[in-house]
């Protein structure tokens, strides 16, 4: 009866604050705007009985994902953000992996104080490293004083509010989950395999494509994943760092709930945000799964 | 392994300076005299004393800390049960989607999270305010309290509860005098996790927050969308000083409990030779 308990108490509480909000969230999407609080329409009237359900369930219809497929700004928006992700993404590896492999060299003694400063960010607000960059970056930021200083520009760059700013927040934001997977996959690399290569004659850089790298893929695939799959539907970083053109469908929802207003198609937008990210966690949840059976 | 190449240590240290120094930037010009927060003008900290005198900061910090602390402690008891329940308990009915639904909030986008919760509690008629925060933060919390809980419940030697039980000790007893002891450093972190990314959340929090109940990020958020402003690189200072303190402490404690744990051992070799 305990044992039950044990697991009884959390299920419930999932169930009730995990699971039934997404029914609720999935039943306003296929309801219509309405100028009445809550701001939809049809509300389900138990009193009526059956003819109350029936009454409920004949007005839920699909308007707002065909609404959703007509304006050209939400599949835009989608397609953004997979864009931008996949972007930030390839520059978080190319950032990422020189510090993995460099932290895997580094001597034994070492290891535990530099992965404490990969860590480290992390406990820190998430909201104040984005906000950090807003002073680097803008047009009277110090990044262009330096640059100004230096005489490398003569016109200040702008970088605030644009993309670029967007896929520096991202690489700063999500580094140390593209670190630590890599980290991990290449501290267990053997060096003898890598000893045995150049002795057969590889270069060191042939070596390092032939035999590191691929020993390492599964650390790149899981901090690809951990990197792209929570980007797609970020709201912080584009909404301080990005400008008014970049589309981040995150964003978009956020508007279209606390501006427009607009309860069902917001969460319409959040359904198909969910369907288009359940392929990724799909792969990625294979991809872990693969791994744990080989490290088996 | 072989010695560091002079690329190794160049991305080492541009990977780490790219880390730290929009940080130490941020710190640096916290003491800064001008309002013009990119325009050096002298050392103060007359920004530090306009933050303790601006209630509405001071009122969302003690919102932020009383939800914070709420939410990571119910966070940390449930998601230790939900640990213990998937390690242990074996098979039982409704496991896969029990498993999922620990695992999906990880990576679930948090404006889908703030939407669905709103969502229920406008549907149930609860209004906002710090219990809707509260419940809020612990529903995603428990989640990597009980993925912190679980790496250590893996690893845990599992006859050292059955010898408990042999020895006549309850489920209860053998779970407070073995198991709670041994799994309890991961329940620490789990808890100071919960209590961090309770403290740091925005999009969540701004969706189940109501007028009386605005937390410090949305504070934050609110008054960083107009532009950089030297009360925020204050507040951020004493924010990432409150973190670097309580890293140094910890690291400070693990290294002195393995040192312990290693003259422990090492007293108990030399018992055993003699």
């Amino acid at each position: 009866m305990r044992k039950s308990l044990v697991y009884l108490i959390p299920f419930l509480w999932l169930l009730a604050l995990f699971f039934v909000p997404f029914l609720i969230v999935f039943k306003i999407s296929l309801s219509d705007i309405a100028l009445a609080r809550p701001p939809y329409m049809p509300q389900l009237d138990l009193s009526e009985g059956l003819a109350g359900i029936r009454a409920f369930l004949s007005e839920l219809d699909f308007e707002n994902f065909v609404f959703l497929t007509t304006d050209s700004l939400y599949w835009k928006a989608y397609l953004s953000s997979l864009r931008i992700a996949l972007i930030a993404t390839f520059l978080t590896l190319l950032v990422g992996y020189p510090i993995a492999y460099g932290m895997a060299r580094a001597p034994h003694h070492w290891r535990p104080t530099l992965l404490m400063l990969v860590i480290l960010p992390f406990w820190t607000s998430f909201l104040i490293r984005v906000y950090a960059w807003m002073g680097i970056l803008g047009q009277e930021g110090y990044l262009n004083q330096v640059l100004l200083w230096t005489g490398l520009i003569s016109e200040p760059l702008s970088i605030l509010n644009t993309n670029t700013a967007v896929y520096i927040g991202v690489v700063y934001t999500y580094l140390p989950f593209m670190i630590l997977p890599i980290y991990a996959a290449l501290e267990r690399l053997d060096i003898s395999l890598i000893e045995a290569a150049e002795d057969l004659g590889c270069s060191r850089t042939s070596a390092f494509w032939l035999v590191t790298f691929p020993l390492s893929r599964p650390g790149v695939t899981a901090g690809c994943f951990l990197v792209f799959i929570p980007t797609i539907g970020e709201f912080v970083i584009p909404s301080l760092l990005g400008g008014s053109k970049t589309l981040m469908i995150g964003k978009v929802l956020w508007e279209e709930f606390f501006s427009n207003r607009d309860w069902p198609v917001a969460s319409a937008v959040a359904v198909v945000l969910l369907l288009i990210l359940i392929v990724p966690i799909i792969f990625f949840q294979k991809n872990q799964q693969r791994q744990a059976e080989a490290d088996a | 392994m072989r010695r560091l190449s002079a690329f190794n240590v160049v991305s080492l240290t541009l990977g780490f300076a790219f880390l730290y120094v929009p940080m130490l930037i941020l710190v640096i010009y916290s003491f800064n005299e001008s309002k013009l927060v990119t325009v050096w003008a002298g050392f103060s900290t007359k920004w530090y004393g306009e933050l303790a005198g601006n209630q509405q900061f001071l009122d969302a910090a003690w919102v932020t800390l009383r939800v914070a602390f709420f939410s990571s402690t119910i966070a940390t008891v449930l998601g230790t049960m939900a640990a213990y329940a998937l390690i242990r308990s074996g098979r039982f009915w409704g496991r896969t989607a029990f498993s999922g639904m620990i695992y999906a909030p990880l990576v679930m986008p948090e404006v889908i999270t703030g939407l669905s919760l709103l969502l229920l509690f406008i549907a149930i008629g609860l209004d906002r305010g710090i219990l809707t925060l509260v419940l809020a933060h612990t529903t995603f919390c428990m989640c990597y309290v009980s993925v912190v809980v679980s790496s250590r419940l893996i690893t845990f030697d599992q006859s050292l509860e059955e010898a408990a039980r042999d020895l006549g000790c309850t489920a209860a007893e053998s779970f407070r005098l073995v198991t709670l002891p041994i799994i309890a450093p991961a329940v620490v972190s789990g808890w100071l996790l919960a209590f961090t990314l309770s403290l740091d959340d925005l999009v969540i929090a701004s969706f189940t927050s109501g007028p009386s109940s605005t937390t410090l990020p949305i504070k934050i958020f609110s008054s960083v969308r107009l532009g950089v402003s030297p009360e925020i690189n204050a507040l951020s200072t004493i924010m990432i000083g409150i973190v670097a303190i309580g890293v140094i402490i910890a690291s400070l404690m693990t290294k002195r409990s393995m040192a312990r744990r290693l003259a422990d051992e090492a007293a108990a070799d030399r018992a055993e030779l003699t």
